[in-house]
């Protein structure tokens, strides 16, 4: 009984109960819902309680694109309902297992249908197309028995209720009018009346037509509550809080899911957005997208075997697709060619759940970003992050020529934020970083991506004018540095009590694999940081790029896609 | 007393504030809740404070039956029970030079253990106290100790820092202002606060809650300040505006009963101190105004 409940479809709202920006509270079967359509007109149905405190998310701020929560300022996707940022812990990426419960949801005729465990269609509302909402109202009756006295509703004589296979009435007229009432079962003593008439009448017509209705609703409400009280009220359904996922217990963990294609898309738009650089649009083949945070890559595998990493340019609550912008690289490894050749627009590609090692802080007064090339594409996401929440900064772009500007339309949206830095010599970009990294201070934070020299010559620029390592951040997105495998040494995986031998021309990486350790990771070049590894003891040459001088220095982790022991032995915290 | 309608042991046998004693002068028994139980309080003709149990009208005060009384840091303190404790202490009450005020009492329908970690907690400054106790963008809670002193059976969480727009009034900036918490008994907290008028002394902030039931409490708040520049109003005006917004948010916690199964919600590296509180209730196997973790 109470899952042949669960798997129906109920109206749990009216549209109109969900206006711009709102929040709306419902309750179905004993469970509070936080209902709110996102701007992008997606009506998201969620478990009404944050995951942090339990606090209801009714009461949270919906911005068009994320619901935020009062407590602590938690914020949670459109669709996905996953954590994207966690303001207590700026510099962290929330796990991806953070994510609130969502329910289906159709919008339709009017109304909003949800049900724990609903799929499928709803049942035919067939003559009912254009059609007249009428007020709600609610009645402390259960909704059988509110069912049952439905049967005899009525405004004439030649009035006839039949029931229908969803548990709704139909009340139709002799002259064809006819008014389907739906039993919202908010619990098991308390239900709402949702109806809907087959005309759509305007002005006084349709007031008439409303408060009619509402008084013989009213009048019914009244005759089913004292039947009601006559009876027993039966207790009030129980429903279960899922726990959540027991990596969340202590503190949020990476995630152990190593280099795997978990999600297959569809290439659905690829367009030429600068000379050279193809921007991909990426949509689920079905079910959803996870969540991304600003700063995230995908990794992508081609069709010709390798695997490359791409940035997701969206901004927050673009749920439905994924961005990716991709510049065909004349010496890369036949990664972008194989994409600017071979790919076409309805291609399915199998690509890896997002991961951030590039997480954006927002608790800063001010941020500056700085992109060169195509490394502007992690920066859009992030700008387009601190613009929607009325952050302040400044975003620097470099490139050749306006024909190698991409992605015109997004970074349009920063406006004065925004300054494009053309056909600069490197003297010249080098004049320029001096100037706009001119001040650092409290909570100023700055962030760069580009090629490689670029990055290196703006790391330095940065250091000299006195910004510390922490305020400063980047992303490499290539190691272009030689890398030597020739070494041979031993590794103590701590935690898991083994000892290793990593044999010259292979990488720590590989032989952790080998004996069944999942290490996550992605670009395995020391570009991504996905693979760093805690090292309890030893000494380590650092091969990657993404360390930053400071932590390389105090030899706390290692890129163990290609770093390797000085010493003899490594002790490693895993 | 009949039977006590709270079947928690620990929780019958704790004191708890019931009222301040300024409430005292008024004439006659004032009524009050406490643990599900009505309890009357008076002073007797020789001026001594009385409390004690009863069902519907207080009548007049009674000469036995009484329940166990102390008056500690201005307040009358009783018990259901019987404590195997004395009441925890706050040596800085007793400091000459401190104002001792009493804020406000205020009730709030929630646990008293979700009161508690609210009152620990600073993430929230921002989106709660905006612009008062914090402000966006400054929303870092940074790492900070805690510890369980078996000795004194208390938490303490020290160290803490949290960024404040008007950390003082003679600064014109934000800063980082400094705090220590302590936990020295399941429904009462202490917080130490950097204060500005001294930099190796602190204002002492004190919460004594008394549950009506497991979902409903009031709460006594008690400030040991050095300032000597606010009058008792302003200061108490401030406390009830930082109260009046945690409310709402306290009201719209689900469950209201702190759920002490560590899968039901999700802590971060903020949290810390709830979560060895969280340990440490489960510890001492209390059950009122919690919900146990699963056998
Ligand atoms: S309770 Fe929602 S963010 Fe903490
Ligand atoms: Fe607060």
């Amino acid at each position: 009984m109470m899952s042949d409940l669960h798997s129906n479809w109920y109206p749990i709202a009216s549209s109109s109960d969900l206006p711009k920006r709102h929040v709306y509270q419902a309750q179905l079967l004993g469970r509070e819902f936080a209902v709110w359509r996102a701007d992008d007109g997606h009506v998201n149905v969620w478990e009404n309680r944050c995951l942090h405190r339990g606090v209801r998310l009714s009461i949270g701020i919906n911005n068009g694109t994320e619901l935020k929560c009062q407590y602590h300022g938690w914020r949670y996707a459109n669709r996905t309902a996953g954590c994207t940022y966690i303001p207590a812990h700026p510099a962290d990426a929330p796990a991806r297992t953070i994510c609130n419960n969502t329910y289906p949801a159709i919008e339709s005729h009017g109304l909003v249908w949800s049900g724990e465990e609903a799929s499928g269609d709803l049942l035919s509302l067939d003559g009912f197309d254009s059609a007249t909402v009428l007020r709600a109202v609610p009645v402390f009756a259960p909704m059988n028995m509110v069912a049952e006295a439905l049967l005899g509703y009525g405004w004439d004589d030649s009035c006839k209720g039949a029931a229908n296979d969803d548990g709704s009435v139909t009340v139709t007229a002799g002259d064809g009018t006819a008014v389907r009432i739906f039993v919202q079962p908010m619990d098991s003593n308390h239900s709402v009346m949702r109806g809907l008439v087959n005309q759509a009448p305007a002005g006084a017509g349709r007031a008439e037509l409303l408060q009619t209705h509402s008084w013989l609703m009213q009048e019914l409400r009244d005759r089913v509550e004292v039947l009601a009280a006559k009876q027993e009220a039966p207790a009030p359904y129980e429903p279960v809080i899922a726990k959540v996922s027991e990596d969340l217990v202590d503190i949020p963990a990476l995630g152990t899911d190593g280099r795997k294609a978990e999600l297959r898309v569809q290439l659905v738009k690829k367009e030429m957005t600068a000379e050279g650089i193809v921007s991909l649009r990426l949509e689920p083949i079905k079910g959803q997208l996870p969540t991304f945070q600003p700063g995230a890559h995908i990794d992508v595998h081609l069709p010709n075997g390798l695997v490359r990493q791409y940035s997701i340019t969206n901004g927050p609550g673009e749920t439905d697709h994924y961005t990716i912008g991709v510049k065909r690289e004349g010496d890369g490894r036949g990664g972008s060619a194989a994409v600017h050749d071979s790919l076409q627009e309805g291609d399915v590609l199998a690509i890896s759940a997002p991961r951030n090692n590039f997480p954006l802080r927002r608790d800063a007064e001010h941020t500056v970003f700085i992109a060169g090339g195509i490394g502007v594409t992690p920066m859009i996401a992030m700008a387009r992050a601190l613009n929607a929440q009325g952050l302040s900064f400044e975003f620097h772009y470099f490139v050749q020529s306006d024909d190698h500007v991409a992605f015109k339309q997004q970074i349009g949206e920063f406006e004065r934020a925004l300054t494009i830095h053309k056909g600069l010599s490197p003297e010249a970009t080098g004049a320029k970083l001096k100037e706009v990294l001119a001040e650092p201070g409290f909570a100023r934070h700055v962030y760069i991506c580009g090629p490689g020299p670029m990055l290196e010559a703006t790391r330095g620029i940065a250091a000299s004018q006195g910004w510390t390592d922490e305020a400063v951040h980047f992303e490499y997105f290539a190691n272009t540095a030689e890398v030597d495998d020739s070494t041979a040494f031993e590794v103590d995986l701590a935690r898991s009590a083994l000892t290793l031998q990593v044999p010259a021309g292979k990488t720590i990486l590989e032989v952790l694999r080998e004996h069944g350790i999942d290490m996550p990771s992605s670009c395995e070049q020391g570009a991504c940081g996905t693979c760093r590894c805690g090292v309890i003891e030893g000494e380590v040459i650092h091969q990657d790029v993404y360390l930053s001088n400071a932590e390389k220095a105090e030899g706390k982790s290692i890129m163990t896609c290609v770093s390797r022991a000085a010493s003899d032995r490594l002790i490693l915290d895993i | 007393m009949s039977k006590p309608k709270c079947e928690d042991q620990v929780a019958l046998n704790l004191w708890y504030t019931i009222a301040p004693i300024a409430e005292l002068e008024e004439p006659g028994a004032q009524q009050t809740i406490l643990l599900e139980q009505q309890i009357a309080y008076a002073r007797n003709a020789a001026g001594e404070v009385v409390v004690w149990a009863h069902e519907g009208v207080p009548g007049g005060v009674p000469e036995q039956n009484t329940l166990p009384v102390q008056e500690r840091y201005g307040y009358v303190w009783t018990t259901l029970g019987s404590p195997n404790s004395d009441i925890f202490p706050i040596p800085e009450y007793a400091e000459a030079d401190r104002r001792n005020i009493h804020a406000a009492t205020f009730g709030v329908n929630v646990s008293a253990p979700r009161l508690v970690e609210n009152f620990l907690d600073m993430g929230h400054f921002p989106f709660v106290h905006t612009d008062i106790l914090g402000a966006e963008p400054h929303t870092e809670v940074k790492e900070y100790f805690v510890e369980v002193s078996e000795e004194r059976d208390e938490i303490i969480a020290s160290n803490c820092k949290f960024w404040q727009p008007m950390a003082a009034a003679a600064s014109s900036g934000g800063a980082d202002v400094d705090y220590i918490y302590r936990v020295p008994h399941p429904f009462c907290s202490v917080l130490y606060k950097s204060s500005p008028l001294d930099e190796s002394r602190k204002d002492v902030i004190a919460i004594f809650i008394q549950p009506f039931n497991q979902e409903q409490v009031r709460v006594h708040m008690l400030l040991s300040l050095l300032d000597d520049a606010n009058n008792d109003t302003d200061i108490r005006l401030f406390q009830q505006t930082i109260f009046g917004q945690d409310k709402p948010i306290l009201e719209n916690q689900y469950p209201k009963r702190l759920p002490l199964d560590p899968r039901a919600e999700t802590p971060i590296r903020a949290d810390k101190s709830a979560i060895a509180y969280r340990r440490w209730l489960s510890g001492k196997g209390i059950t009122y105004g919690v919900i146990p973790p699963a056998a």
